[in-house]
């Protein structure tokens, strides 16, 4: 399994019955396939759309009906179409259960960086930082080394998205919370140790009790 | 009952130097013919307010690949690299504004409000050069409303007097826009006659359009 789908599998854990979600493009966007099929919640897509399905098939797409990522999906039965500022209001306005998105870094104090690299990408930040200031939890999703750099790092060098504490960090070698007391270490995945997350941690992760063996949806 | 006029007689109405609010996501629910008619006509040195600049030929992309944005406030350009590489030589200013928030400014400039007090962007660089104000305890940003000379939305359809109705995620920034500018210029893709859309489903009313365009060509 790559490094990727072992953490959209563990992140569809995280998804709620009954509540609404809203995905992140990219990784985050993989959670809705491993999650079961009757499973009651609402997808939003911030530009427009509560209720996002599949992919169409194929010549089968409605052009007015994309993801924010600008590709093609569907409307489950109950979805309901909004426009930008209904979208952004169900965000800010807390009515958003939880948000999964990607990330460039994540600190000690669990603030996320994860919209731009000064000199190097600036794609703007789009919807990310309503959805990491409004959302109830904010799901952070990433591979846990960016090629062996450390990600979940002492202090953001990058420009954060929010100040604030994201709920929770799930990377393919572990899964992490951000508390008060600082990141606290819950799950390890079968083919790490807890010192190969130490190692590829550079922000101090907490180890109170030893930590319980990833599971995957 | 209002005349539907054509898109390039609807971009003779807007001068150079305007500033655009145009609708649209990912070129998604995006006046494509005005757009088109703006380039037909030559215009430049435009400012322009939207979601995004779309990808290079494609909606607001066109615009940018002729050169014809001067300045672009705009939530994301991720999937326009002619516009990041018209930033960074300085061609085009664009202002990054958090999606939610500006949406918010232009509803604020489309509905008389002074502004909007928003946490986002709070501990960010947005935060540059902006107020802080303290409410029951919690800081929010002071974000300033935006309007337009024009704006320019798309619809699925419009009646004979102009009411709009739209679709799934073209709605966008669309009926927001209708408020916030000085002139309103809607291109939906059908027009039908007055009744056919109820009142219940429309979305933005007739009395917020000054010029329709006609419908597509068949």
């Amino acid at each position: 399994m790559n490094p990727k789908e072992r953490i959209a599998r563990r992140v569809a854990l995280e998804v709620q019955p009954g509540s609404l979600v809203n995905l992140g493009i990219g990784l985050p966007s993989m959670v809705a396939n491993y999650l079961p099929e009757h499973v009651d919640v609402f997808f939003q897509a911030e530009n427009g759309v509560i209720g996002l399905g599949a992919r169409p098939p194929e010549g089968m797409e409605d052009p007015n009906l994309t993801d924010a990522g600008g590709g093609f999906v569907t409307a489950v039965p109950g979805a309901a179409s909004i426009d930008s500022a209904m979208s952004f209001g169900i965000i800010r306005g807390g009515h958003l259960d939880m948000t999964v998105l990607g990330g460039l870094q994540v600190d000690q104090r669990g603030y996320l960086a994860n919209w731009m690299v000064p000199g190097k990408m600036v794609p703007g930040m789009g919807g990310a930082m309503d959805l990491v200031a409004g959302a109830k939890r904010v799901v952070v999703a990433m591979v846990h080394t960016a090629k062996g750099t450390p990600k979940i790092v002492p202090e953001c060098a990058l420009p954060l998205t929010a100040e604030r504490r994201v709920s929770l960090i799930v990377t393919e070698m572990a899964v992490i919370e951000p508390t008060e007391k600082g990141l606290v270490l819950r799950e390890v995945a079968s083919d790490s140790s807890v010192d190969d997350v130490l190692a590829a941690t550079s922000a101090e992760l907490i180890v109170d009790e030893p930590p319980a063996e990833m599971t995957l949806a | 009952m209002r005349e539907a006029i054509s898109a390039a007689a609807a971009a003779e109405l807007i001068p150079d130097g305007s500033t655009l609010l145009i609708g649209g996501f990912m070129g998604v629910g995006s006046p494509l013919r005005m757009i088109d008619a703006l380039i037909e006509a030559g215009r430049k040195d435009l400012t322009v307010v939207a979601n995004d600049t779309a990808m290079p030929g494609r909606a607001i992309g066109k615009l940018v690949s002729v050169g014809a944005i001067r300045k672009a406030i705009v939530s994301h350009i991720g999937l326009n690299p002619e516009t990041q590489a018209q930033m960074i030589s300085g061609e085009m200013e664009v202002e990054l504004v958090p999606q939610g928030t500006l949406v918010e400014r232009i509803r604020a400039g489309g509905v008389g409000l002074g502004g909007v007090l928003t946490a986002t962007g709070i501990g960010t660089p947005v935060e540059e050069g902006k107020q802080k104000v303290e409410v029951n305890g919690k800081s929010y940003l002071l974000e300033l409303p935006i309007k337009g000379d024009f704006a320019l939305l798309a619809a699925n359809r419009a009646d004979y007097v102009g009411n709009l109705e739209f679709s799934l995620t073209a709605h966008n920034f669309n009926p927001v826009m209708a408020l916030a500018a000085e002139t309103v210029i809607a291109e939906p893709t059908s027009i039908v006659p007055i009744g056919v859309i109820p009142p219940d489903a429309v979305k933005t009313p007739g009395v917020l359009i000054d010029h329709l365009i006609e419908r597509a060509p068949v």
